[in-house]
């Protein structure tokens, strides 16, 4: 009652390599951005004085602020990752898969 | 004052923040207040720019509506749109005018805290990036029932998520449109009532006519006029220091009551629980509103719509960096300034309540032609949430309630055309007739509602249909009413409705987010309901997973662009 296609999707290496890998990068990915933000919301509940403390003796700056916003940064950059390899070399494995389930 | 505190919430996400701050920390609460103002004179640089950015849209729609021909181009566009366009309209769907004024606000006065609440706001897009945006491309269409009932039982589970979407679309039009009324009170000194008519006449005009073409494109116009009124900005800002920001810090903290320890965490996050909750309720909540699923629907496939998210996080991120730049510079410019402040006394009661700060910094280094362009950019961003609220609706009217569930595909396109339309006037005159009733009322419970509701009703049976084989029709049904149960019973046992609405001393439940609570509970009773469910129709479910899955990962089958 499976569709064929899919059915033969399901049969291509191809299919459970992409999904491997996509996931295994999407899993990873999202880990790190999960672990950095709660982990920097531990700190500010339970440890504020690290981020408060001056960037250097004579700064009015804090800590807190180039951490608070490399989490923005490399949270963006790794949006930025992901779309560098879904789109590249996982889409042209989509694409192969794509093909050859469909001629 | 909390009522009046209440009805800032009405400008929807940051103001949430603001407000939910406002009312934990008696210390905000003071300068919360947005709609207990007195009407400002007539601002006539910001209406008649704000006319501009009218005439203009309105020609795009006209453009649009010469488009818009096949119930695709109406919901998505015909899947026509490129990532980088749609990544610029979720920004702009995303950098609200509350964003501005709530964010910025937020750091003017509560520092360093303001700075941690706007991380927050971010965070969700990496994780709606890896986790949800190509398998919405790849199993979607229209909206997000068509995910959720893609194996599971059509008329129930359509029926539910539909459902679902309207209440949030409702909820959340009625936020909008109080905010947008008060807000146009304040900066264009117009009257409550025409602001919250021209909303939703122009509202209306936009969705019946342009579809989500005209919606998409002003979206985008009204994000790439604000990011550039951002930037322009944070530049008069930072020359005022010499573009150091070591200066601007410096004098914030010779400004500011609190002196240095704006620099670091407050007592503001010092509960972890309440933040977390928040942040959940944020981050799921975001990604389940109706009208920002659907965008994912407007590009033409699964790359385009990871490039989107890219696009998007990236002009979000940098505009929340730069609302954060203008709080602190605020601090000095606007907190010292006894012209902002009622009755010239500094450190009082802002002019126009707490939101303020960045409006009047807008004044203060850019005179009253920036004021009046920050202003008509407000104007312009509430209406373009709003148009793709109604749009949401729409869809969620015609598509699947009429043409799936009732005529079970049978209807034309021409008839499922002209219900949209028709459910979009309907929402049009509901949203504006709500609008006028609640413009005395509290409407902050319906934020927290509004969002309790798309974390705990809509993501549950979003993230578990793509992600678990074992969801059944039963698990999602019960689920899903376990989430709305819950949130909606927290949300009323709260500070926003049982102390600020009701009046009693106490809240019961003492989180303004239930969304921890009750999106823990939504899972928890699908999963054990799904487990138990033996029925024929849950076994067929469970190995309908298998195909839907291959289509989610590789989008064969998925919705094509249309070709015109």
């Amino acid at each position: 009652m499976s569709n064929p296609v899919y059915a033969r999707v399901r049969q291509n290496p191809k299919f459970h390599e992409l999904v491997k890998k996509r996931s295994r990068l999407a899993l990873g990915l999202s880990a790190i951005v999960l672990v950095s933000y709660y982990a920097f919301m531990m700190v500010v509940a339970f440890a504020p004085q690290v981020l408060r403390a001056p960037l250097s003796d004579e700064s009015a700056l804090s800590v807190g602020f180039p951490v608070g916003a490399a989490i923005i940064v490399v949270s963006w950059l790794l949006t930025g990752v992901y779309s560098h390899f879904a789109n590249g070399e996982f889409e042209t494995l989509n694409d192969e898969i794509t093909r050859e389930t469909l001629q | 004052m909390s009522r009046a505190i209440g009805k800032t919430a009405g400008l929807g996400l940051g103001l949430a923040v603001a407000l939910t701050l406002a009312l934990s920390v008696p210390a905000l609460a003071a300068g919360g207040d947005l709609g207990a103002v007195d009407k400002q004179p007539v601002n006539v640089s910001a209406i008649a720019m704000f006319l501009a950015f009218v005439v203009m849209t309105l020609g795009i729609t006209y453009w649009a509506a010469s488009r818009t021909k096949s119930t695709s181009d109406f919901y998505t566009a015909g899947g026509g749109i490129t990532g980088f366009q749609n990544g610029l309209a979720i920004a702009g769907d995303y950098m609200s005018a509350a964003t501005l004024l709530g964010l910025s606000s937020l750091v003017f006065a509560k520092g360093y805290d303001g700075f941690v609440y706007t991380i927050s706001f971010f965070v969700g897009w990496p994780i709606i990036l890896f986790l949800l945006a190509e398998r919405l491309r790849n199993l979607g269409h229209f909206t997000f029932a068509d995910i959720a009932s893609y194996r599971l039982d059509q008329n129930k589970i359509r029926t539910f998520a539909a459902i679902g979407s309207l209440t949030v679309v409702c909820f959340y039009l009625i936020v909008q449109m109080v905010g947008a009324g008060q807000l146009i009170k304040l900066l264009f000194g117009l009257d409550y009532n025409v602001a919250v008519v021209v909303v939703g006449v122009l509202m209306v005009v936009y969705v019946t006519f342009g579809g989500m073409i005209a919606t998409t494109w002003v979206q985008i116009i009204k994000a790439v006029l604000l990011l550039g009124g951002g930037i322009a900005l944070t530049f008069l800002a930072l020359s005022r220091f010499g573009f150091s920001l070591e200066a601007i810090a410096k004098s914030a903290i010779a400004s500011h009551k609190d002196g240095i320890k704006i620099m670091g965490p407050g007592t503001l996050l010092a509960d972890p629980v309440s933040a977390v909750s928040l942040s959940l309720g944020l981050l799921f909540g975001t990604a389940a509103l109706p009208h920002i699923m659907m965008r994912f629907f407007t590009v033409p496939n699964a790359k385009e719509a990871r490039k989107s998210v890219f696009v998007a996080s990236g002009f979000i991120g940098f505009f929340f960096l730069l609302v954060c730049i203008l709080g602190m510079a605020a601090i000095t410019i606007v907190g010292t300034d006894p012209q902002f402040f009622e009755g010239g006394i500094v450190g009082g009661k802002l002019i126009g309540g707490g939101n303020m700060p960045v409006m009047h910094l807008a004044k203060a280094l850019g005179g009253d032609l920036f004021l009046g362009f920050l202003s008509a950019v407000a104007f312009a961003t509430i209406l373009a949430v709003v148009s793709g609220l109604a749009l949401a609706g729409a869809s969620a009217i015609a598509h699947d309630l009429y043409a799936r569930v009732i005529r079970k595909g049978t209807a034309t396109e021409r008839e499922e055309m002209r219900v949209s339309k028709m459910a979009s006037l309907v929402l049009g005159v509901l949203a504006v007739v709500l609008g006028i009733a609640f413009e005395k009322q509290n409407v902050a419970f319906l934020v927290g509602l509004t969002f309790g509701i798309a974390a705990s009703v809509n993501f549950p049976v979003l993230i578990l249909s793509m992600y678990w084989k074992g969801l059944t029709t039963r698990g999602a049904l019960a689920g899903g009413l376990a989430g709305l149960v819950s949130a909606v019973t927290m949300v009323i046992l709260s500070n926003a409705v049982w102390v600020v609405v009701l009046n009693n001393p106490a809240p019961i439940f003492p989180y303004e987010h239930p969304a921890l609570f009750s999106m823990t509970l939504a899972f928890l009773v699908t999963i054990v309901v799904s487990k138990l469910d033996s029925s024929a129709s849950a076994a067929a479910e469970r190995v309908a997973f298998d195909d839907q899955f291959v289509r989610s990962q590789t989008g064969i089958g998925a919705a094509a662009a249309s070709n015109h």
